[in-house]
C-alpha cells in the first residue's frame, strides 16, 4: 500500500510547494501505515529527484517523455493513474494549483476515487476518511467523508509545514509506454515571465486597492513588497481599471492565496476580496476608513492614508534591517 | 458546432451562510445565482456564437438540480442560451454531477463543453475534469480565453508566471476562469420575455453513487478583534511583525 504524491517540476526544479506536498503525503502515510511514492513527469535530474527523499518519499518514479513536455491533462492522468494502480495507492496527493486542478479530477474518475479538494490539514480520521476544507468561499468549513476505497487529496499551497525526515529515496527511471494518441492538446505558444516571485509562492504579499487612488502611486507599495521579499497583488477594481496587471488580482474570481503575511493597503475588504485571502496567516490592513470591512478580517490595522502610511512602514523596515 | 455550458446554482457570494443542524444549509433569505464562473462561460459561449454565425449552431445550458433551481436556469435562458437541460436530482457531489452530465452529453453530442473552474459553494474545482474523463474527451483547465481561428479552436491557458496558447480538437471540455469574458452578460427585457418560451428539457438521473459526503459544517473560527496601531508609529507594527509574529 502506498500514498502516491505527484510532484510537479518547474524547468526541472522542485520548489517549496513540492516539499510541502511530500511532507503532507508523509503525514497521511504515517496515519495509514503506508510508504510515500512520488511521481515526477518531465526532465528532472537524479540529484533533484533525490531531494524528495529528505521529506519522506521512499521511492521516486520519474517518467520523462518528449510528448509529455506540455501539460495534457488526459495523458498526465493516464500516467499517474497507471502508476497508482501498480503501486497500490490508497491515497493520492496533488497540489490544489492549476496542474493539480487539471489532473486530480480526471484521476478521480479513472480510479473511482473521491476527491477532498483544497485541504489544508491532515485528515481528522482515516475511518471514516474525513477531511476538513473551506467551503462557501471561506464563509464556512466542512468535514467531508470520502467513501471510496481510493482517496485523492489536493493540498492548498503554503498551508502545510514542510518536515525534513532526512530519508533517502530510491529513484526509478520508468520506461513508460505512452499511448501518444491520448495527447490531443498542442501548445502553440508560451509567454512567461521568468525570475519574478510568483504571487502564489510568496510568503509575504503587499496588495493595493482603490484607496491607492492612482496607478502612479504604486511605487512605495512595490518598494515595501521588495524590502520584505514579497510579491505585490491588487483588488479587482484595480485590475479591472488596468492600474495593475490582471495576474495580480486577488480575490474570489482572481487568485486565491494563503501567504503568511498579507498587507492590504487601501482595500475596503468586500466579501469577494476576502474570499481570496482569508486563509492568510496574518492580515494587516491600512485604510483611511476606520469602518472598512477589511478590519474585521485583519489582525492588525492602521487607520490612515496609504500615501502617508507606506513611507513610514518602509522607513521602519529599513531601520530594522540596519539596526 | 454545439456548445454546452454546465451551470451550478449557488448562493450569492454576499449572502450570509448559516446552517440548520450539523449539515444542512439554512436556505432562508438566500439569493440563488448562476455560479459566477459559469455565468462568464455562458457569456463567452454567446459571444462565440454571435461572432461565428453558421459555425456555432447553438448554446445549451445543463444543470443538475431539483425543480427549485429553475429560476437560475431561466436566467441563463434570458441571458441568451437557446435551450436548457435539467437533470432532476439533488447534486450530491461533483462525481455524481459529472456522471449525470456525461449522460446528457453523450446523448446530444456537444462539441464544446464549458465548465467554470469552481463553484462558489464547494470550491472543489473538480467537475470539468471529471466530466472530461467520463467522456474520454481532452480537457484544458485554467482557461482565460477561447477563440476560433479558421475553425481551429485556440485556448489561452494560465500557467505560473504567464500563459500558453493551446490548440485542441473537438469535442473537448474547457474549464474556465477569470479573463474568459470581461463582464457577465445581463439579461435584457426581450431576453426575459423570450426565456419563458424556451424549452427546459427535464431528464431523470442515472443511478450513480456519490463518492463523498459532508458530515458536518463549521463556521470559520472566531477572530480576535483587530488591534489598531497609531498611524504615526509604524515602527510598532513592524516590531510586532518581526518580533512577536516572526513573519518578517
Amino acid at each position: 500500500m502506498s500514498v502516491l504524491v505527484y510532484t510537479e517540476n518547474w524547468d526541472g526544479k522542485f520548489k517549496k510547494l513540492s516539499f510541502e506536498l511530500v511532507s503532507y503525503a508523509h503525514g497521511v502515510a504515517s496515519m495509514i501505515d503506508a510508504d510515500v511514492i512520488a511521481v515526477s513527469i518531465g526532465d528532472v535530474d537524479d540529484s533533484e529527484l533525490k531531494k524528495l527523499g529528505n521529506y519522506g518519499a521512499k521511492k521516486v518514479i520519474s517518467v520523462n517523455k518528449e510528448k509529455l513536455k506540455g501539460l495534457d491533462s488526459q495523458a498526465y492522468a493516464a500516467v499517474i493513474g497507471e502508476i497508482a494502480a501498480k503501486e497500490e495507492a490508497a491515497v493520492l496527493v496533488l497540489s490544489n494549483n492549476n496542474t493539480g486542478k487539471a489532473v486530480a479530477p480526471r484521476l478521480s474518475v479513472k480510479l473511482n476515487a473521491g476527491v477532498g479538494a483544497g485541504v489544508s490539514k491532515l485528515p481528522s480520521s482515516t475511518d471514516p476518511f474525513t477531511v476538513y476544507k473551506r467551503v462557501y468561499s471561506g464563509n464556512a468549513y466542512a468535514n467531508i467523508v470520502i467513501k471510496s476505497d481510493i482517496k485523492i487529496l489536493t493540498l492548498e499551497q503554503n498551508s502545510f509545514e514542510i518536515n525534513e525526515t532526512g530519508g533517502n529515496a530510491e529513484i526509478e527511471q520508468m520506461e513508460y509506454d505512452l499511448d501518444e494518441s491520448l495527447v490531443k492538446t498542442e501548445i502553440r505558444d508560451v509567454s512567461k515571465q521568468t525570475g519574478k516571485l510568483l504571487l502564489t509562492d510568496a510568503e509575504i504579499v503587499v496588495s493595493g486597492g482603490r484607496g491607492m487612488k492612482s496607478p502612479d502611486n504604486w511605487q512605495p507599495l512595490v518598494e515595501l513588497a521588495e524590502l520584505l521579499g514579497g510579491a505585490t497583488a491588487c483588488s479587482r477594481p484595480v485590475s479591472d481599471e488596468g492600474w495593475r496587471p490582471h495576474e495580480e488580482h486577488t480575490g474570489q474570481t482572481g487568485k486565491i492565496i494563503a501567504p503568511n503575511l498579507y498587507i492590504a493597503v487601501g482595500i475596503s475588504g468586500a466579501t469577494q476580496h476576502i474570499a481570496g485571502v482569508s486563509s492568510s496567516k496574518c492580515i494587516v490592513a491600512v485604510n483611511n476608513d476606520k469602518d472598512a470591512p477589511v478590519f474585521e478580517s485583519a489582525k492588525y490595522g492602521i487607520v490612515g492614508d496609504a500615501m502617508k502610511v507606506l513611507p513610514g512602514l518602509i522607513e521602519a523596515v529599513k531601520n530594522t534591517k540596519t539596526s | 458546432m454545439k456548445i454546452l455550458v454546465c451551470i451550478s446554482n449557488v448562493p450569492d457570494t454576499t449572502t450570509k451562510i448559516k446552517f440548520t443542524g450539523d449539515n444542512e444549509l439554512d436556505t432562508t433569505g438566500i439569493q440563488w445565482v448562476i455560479n459566477p464562473w459559469d455565468e462568464l462561460s455562458l457569456t463567452r459561449a454567446l459571444e462565440l456564437k454571435d461572432s461565428n454565425p453558421g459555425l456555432i449552431e447553438s448554446v445549451t445550458v445543463a444543470h443538475v438540480g431539483p425543480a427549485s433551481s429553475e429560476p437560475t436556469i431561466r436566467k441563463a435562458l434570458a441571458i441568451g442560451a437557446d435551450s436548457a437541460i435539467r437533470v432532476n436530482a439533488e447534486p450530491l457531489d461533483a462525481f455524481f454531477v459529472a456522471a449525470q452530465l456525461e449522460k446528457v452529453i453523450t446523448e446530444e453530442n456537444f462539441d464544446i463543453v464549458l465548465c467554470g473552474i469552481e463553484s462558489s459553494d464547494f470550491n472543489g474545482s473538480t467537475l470539468g475534469g471529471m466530466l472530461a474523463e467520463f467522456l474520454g474527451y481532452p480537457s484544458v483547465s485554467a482557461v482565460s480565453g477561447i477563440n476560433i481561428e479558421n475553425e481551429d479552436i485556440i485556448i489561452k491557458r494560465e500557467i505560473d508566471g504567464g500563459s500558453e496558447l493551446v490548440s485542441v480538437p473537438v469535442p473537448f471540455v474547457a474549464i474556465v476562469q477569470k479573463g474568459i469574458a470581461l463582464e457577465p452578460r445581463i439579461a435584457a427585457m426581450r431576453g426575459i420575455m423570450m426565456a419563458r418560451k424556451k424549452p427546459i428539457k427535464v431528464i431523470e438521473p442515472a443511478d450513480v453513487e456519490a463518492l463523498t459526503e459532508v458530515s458536518s459544517y463549521e463556521m470559520p473560527p472566531e477572530k480576535e478583534a483587530c488591534k489598531f496601531i497609531d498611524p504615526d508609529n509604524p515602527e510598532e507594527l513592524i516590531d510586532i511583525l518581526q518580533n512577536k509574529e516572526k513573519l518578517i
